[in-house]
């Protein structure tokens, strides 16, 4: 490596050099038995702290803190069966728009960086703008859930705990048929469960 | 002896059976008749004096039963067998026209729309369902286990009884 190359690297390793070089020196005052168990202990402590701040991103009151979730989706959610029902179990943000394994999770976390900046950058500020991005972003939530064969409608509703017979003759003869088949996936039907519908022209129902 | 505690654990368990099973489907009970029906100020009280605190009725609850009713007059819009709680009927979604539209009917087992549903006002016969008919609860309702609220002869159209 010679000219400008050469001479920045040396910059780079001029400045990196001496944290590794600490890094590679063995402990002199500190104990073995301190480091290690030490270090343990720390990294449970991050680990539980890492996860706790985790968990509190999942939170109804975090995702409705933003006024374009809680003065927009948030009302539409208060008026149907999966907040206010016979049994009273009621599904947060998260329940479904989280996923529920630790991977995917880490994953959708890392992309909902996207919505912290518009959150920062106010690219959802009225009602109206809402309106017109409303489509794109059921799209999204639609293609997501097909695409893990409705994995968070599956965390609590699962066909083969269902008891065909307690439902309508209706839903107990459509689920058997489609549902039980696994020629659909519960999001082909019930988009518009827990939210308003965007302008559906054109996007299969069912 | 032994067996004491399992055994009447066990008596417990089948004791309680399915105690809160559904509350079963109430037919709908004898008109409310009143005997001074014409001095009432508010029918709805039924009875009870002003100076009175009535109480409230048990909420009716929407017929569910999907299995279709006899109609009272030709050309009556037929009342909705299902409950369409949170059925969204909006300028951007038509929840009903997803298995009542012809070409799903027979998927969901639905009676399909008339086609007198896809004519304008003029008579043209169009491809999707016409915007006079589009909100279908303008016509069509659900009917709930409540009991009358006042005694009626009424009877059905003489063709259809």
């Amino acid at each position: 490596m010679t000219g400008r190359l050469g001479a920045m690297v040396t910059w780079v390793r001029s400045w990196l050099r001496p944290f590794w070089d600490t890094l590679r020196r063995p402990s002199v005052h500190l104990s073995f038995g301190f480091l290690t168990l030490g270090g343990f202990m720390a990294g449970i402590i991050f680990w539980g702290g890492f996860n706790t701040a985790m968990e509190a991103t999942n939170t109804e009151a975090f995702c409705t803190g933003c006024h374009e979730m809680g003065s927009n989706v948030l009302p539409e959610l208060r008026t149907t069966i999966h907040y206010s029902n016979r049994s009273g179990v009621r599904a947060t943000c998260s329940d479904c728009h989280v996923p529920h394994k630790w991977t995917h999770k880490m994953a959708r976390k890392m992309q909902a960086s996207k919505e912290v900046y518009a959150a920062i950058f106010r690219t959802v500020d009225t009602r109206e703008e809402f309106l017109d991005r409303r489509l794109e972003l059921a799209k999204h939530e639609w293609a997501r859930l097909k695409a893990n064969d409705s994995l968070e409608c599956r965390n609590c509703h699962q066909f083969d705990s269902m008891d065909l017979t307690r439902q309508s003759p209706r839903a107990g003869k459509i689920h058997q048929r489609f549902l039980g088949t696994g020629l659909n996936t519960c999001i082909d039907c019930h988009k518009g469960i827990a939210h308003q519908l965007p302008r559906m022209a054109g996007i299969p129902q069912g | 002896m032994r067996f004491a505690t399992p055994l009447l654990t066990a008596a417990l368990l089948v004791g309680c059976g399915p105690k809160h099973a559904e509350t079963p489907h109430r037919a709908p009970s004898a008109p409310v008749t009143v005997s001074n029906a014409g001095q009432q100020i508010d029918a709805i009280r039924r009875g009870v004096p002003i100076d009175q605190e009535a109480t409230p009725p048990p909420m009716a609850r929407v017929e569910n039963f999907d299995q279709p009713r006899a109609r009272n007059y030709e050309k009556q819009p037929p009342t909705i067998p299902h409950s369409i709680d949170n059925y969204q009927l909006t300028v951007n979604t038509n929840r009903c026209m997803l298995c009542h539209t012809p070409s799903n009917a027979a998927k969901f087992e639905a009676p399909p729309v008339s086609s007198a549903h896809f004519l304008t006002r003029d008579g043209k016969v169009l491809e999707q369902i016409s915007s006079r008919r589009y909100f279908c609860v303008q016509c069509h309702v659900v009917q709930t286990d409540a009991p009358q609220l006042v005694d009626n002869g009424f009877r059905r159209a003489e063709g259809l009884q």
